[in-house]
């Protein structure tokens, strides 16, 4: 499995040096730059300032230079704050990357319980439930959810903030990970109800019941390891999709995560901003595609590399 | 001697098949019609498709002008004249509603056409094209996963507009119905998702170009093309149909995230997703204004995913659940 990982590592220099050059190219094709806001500059001061960030040489050269930079890990200034990129990404990631791990977590363990609970009890009451909650998750936008959570649970009873995030109080985790993770643990628990039902009508599942084992032993030590397998698949894709939908989560609770960082530097052409978050996206998602890959070997020992 | 009669048949009853015989999509389609949930949930999307067709051309249907201000009648709630109330303008909720679904619909129908030409075109390119034309569908398709949807959306919309283009520049719409700027999301939205299609059609000609009956009208003597266009497309047709069922909620989606945090189309044209961002503005005075668009793109998801699963045990029994 060592040489496995390092491989993957390997493999992750030219993905993230791809990355870095389609959105180097894509952020210099926005129109207009970085310092054509609503007030227009003076056309000597915008030429200076240009100059002095060297906006004015050939996109290649620029090109060049940025590769040279980003090669000894300098990722520049940000045009708006003047503080360096990789500082400003320091204070961000965090709760960006906290309260993605958090909906992560919330939502394999919620849509495990509820596909597994499902299936046990196939069409029984428990399964409609599941099922209902299933659905309706799937439905809705994170943003809905988000919104009608702090409607009703912060602004009618008062339980949470309504805005900000602090690590480790729930006052102010509780509804953004609600929200933000609800939608996966709706599409984990399908999957898992699925693969659940498809596990317990296994012959090995009909012998452990004959040798006397009671359900619990059963699913626990049975039936949800070998279910476990098609949602791992799926695990790299949702939390790809969770740490980049965060932003709107971000942005509905105005949490200072780099989600939003990313959007306000677009808007602004902040090339060292976009180049930043971007990359460290980029990073996060490819990262958590290994550890899943690796995951399967560890779930199903069958699987070697 | 033998007298030489003529044989007389027994008088056996004509044979005839028990049910009719129906091809691989008369199959489906029973399978679809049995499934009821599917059934219903296409129903309810047809009505919505029609509603939103009917609306841009009938003012009895759409009752108001989604963008006519009226001040003496703001923050209403349902009554016989506003089905769903007015907004925070005195705006009829109803033919609000309306445009916000046509303009969602339009973005997920939109995304998915474009999708399946780019889809299509590549994904068989490379499962045909030999192995450099595959290779570099692969890597550019390692790149797109990497790179985080929502972002590369959000900075080729930045990118595409402001600018003249000759279709989806800004200016009054040179297709009528679909203006630059929808159309630069559409293209947005459309560039990230195609990818999926891709790898589906790529995946099922390079299965399909394996199997016995396209070895046997190989051996017959059929042209590449003739074997591409009549025994590989229509194969490859049925889960690029899933596929599509389901990408159009997503696109809706996309297109509502971008809408909420102000990224998409530009006031007084709303998508459903702009309209949930107007409600939220104004939920302590008017609730009706988040309600209705956030039941209303429910809906649709719930109407595509449910569409979609009845699709899919129709069109490929084996993948039933």
């Amino acid at each position: 499995m060592g040489p496995y990982i390092l491989r993957r590592i390997l493999t992750l220099i030219p993905l993230l040096f791809a990355v870095a050059t389609l959105t180097f190219f894509l952020m210099h094709a926005v129109p207009g730059g970085p310092f054509q806001g609503d007030k227009a500059l003076p056309p000597e001061l915008l030429a200076r300032m240009n100059a002095k960030y060297g906006l004015n040489q050939n996109i290649g050269v620029q090109y060049v230079q940025f590769l040279e930079h980003l090669v000894r890990g300098d990722l520049g200034i940000s045009y708006q704050t003047q503080n360096s990129v990789i500082s400003t990404i320091k204070q961000g990631a965090p709760a960006t990357l906290q309260l993605g791990l958090c909906a992560f977590a919330f939502a394999i363990v919620l849509g495990l319980v509820l596909g597994v609970l499902s299936a046990v009890n196939q069409n029984g009451l428990f399964d409609y439930i599941g099922v209902f909650v299933a659905t309706i998750g799937a439905a809705i936008p994170s943003f809905v959810v988000a919104l009608l959570l702090i409607l009703v649970f912060a602004l009618k009873f008062h339980w949470f903030d309504v805005i900000g995030w602090t690590f480790g109080s729930p006052k102010t985790m509780v509804l953004p990970i609600v929200s933000l993770g609800l939608l996966p643990a709706a599409y984990i628990a399908r999957i898992t109800r699925a693969s659940m039902l498809e596990v317990l009508r296994q012959d090995y599942i009909r012998t452990a019941r004959a040798k006397g084992l009671d359900t619990f032993r059963v699913v626990r030590g049975h039936a949800v390891r070998n279910a476990l397998v098609p949602v791992l698949t799926v695990a790299g894709p949702i939390f790809a999709g969770l740490i980049t939908g965060s932003f709107i989560i971000e942005y509905t609770f105005a949490i200072p995560g780099i989600g939003t960082a990313f959007v306000t530097a677009v808007s602004l052409r902040d090339y060292g901003m976009i180049m930043g978050t971007v990359l460290l996206y980029a990073f996060a998602i490819a990262i958590a595609n290994m550890v899943v890959d690796v995951s399967y070997g560890v779930v199903d020992p069958r699987i070697r590399y | 001697m033998a007298s030489t009669s003529t044989a007389i048949p027994f008088d056996a009853p004509e044979f005839t098949f028990a049910s009719k015989q129906r091809g691989l999509w008369g199959q489906a389609w029973q399978r679809l019609l049995r499934n009821r949930l599917a059934l219903a949930a296409g129903c309810i999307l047809g009505v919505f498709i029609l509603m939103a067709v009917l609306t841009s051309f009938s003012t009895t249907i759409e009752r108001y002008s989604p963008e006519t201000v009226n001040y003496s009648e703001i923050n209403k709630g349902p009554s016989s004249a506003h089905f769903f109330g007015t907004d925070n303008l005195g705006r009829d909720n109803w033919s609000r509603a309306w445009e916000g679904m046509r303009i969602s619909l339009k973005i997920g129908f939109g995304t998915q056409i474009v999708v399946l030409i780019i889809g299509i075109g590549v994904g068989a390119g490379a499962a045909l094209g030999g192995r450099w034309s595959d290779n570099v569908l692969m890597r550019f398709t390692d790149l797109t996963y990497a790179f985080p949807d929502l972002l590369a959306i959000i900075m080729l919309r930045a990118v595409l507009t402001g600018r003249s283009w000759p279709i989806i520049g800004g200016g009054d719409p040179q297709i009528p119905g679909l203006s630059g700027i929808l159309l630069q999301m559409i293209a947005a939205i459309a560039f990230v998702s195609w990818v999926t299609i891709a790898r589906l059609v790529r995946g099922q000609m390079l299965s399909l170009k394996e199997s016995d009956y396209v070895l046997a009208a190989r051996s017959m003597g059929a042209s590449t093309r003739r074997i591409v266009f009549s025994h590989m497309l229509p194969n490859t047709l049925g889960p690029v149909i899933v596929a599509v069922t389901f990408g159009i909620p997503l696109a809706i989606f996309a297109e509502a995230v971008l809408g909420f945090i102000g990224f998409s189309l530009q006031p007084p044209a709303a998508s459903l997703g702009t309209l949930i961002n107007d409600g939220y503005a104004y939920y302590r005075v008017n609730q009706w204004m988040l309600l209705v668009p956030t039941v209303g793109i429910a809906m649709l998801m719930l109407s595509f995913t449910f569409l979609g699963d009845g699709l899919r045990d129709a069109i490929d029994p084996r993948t039933r659940r």
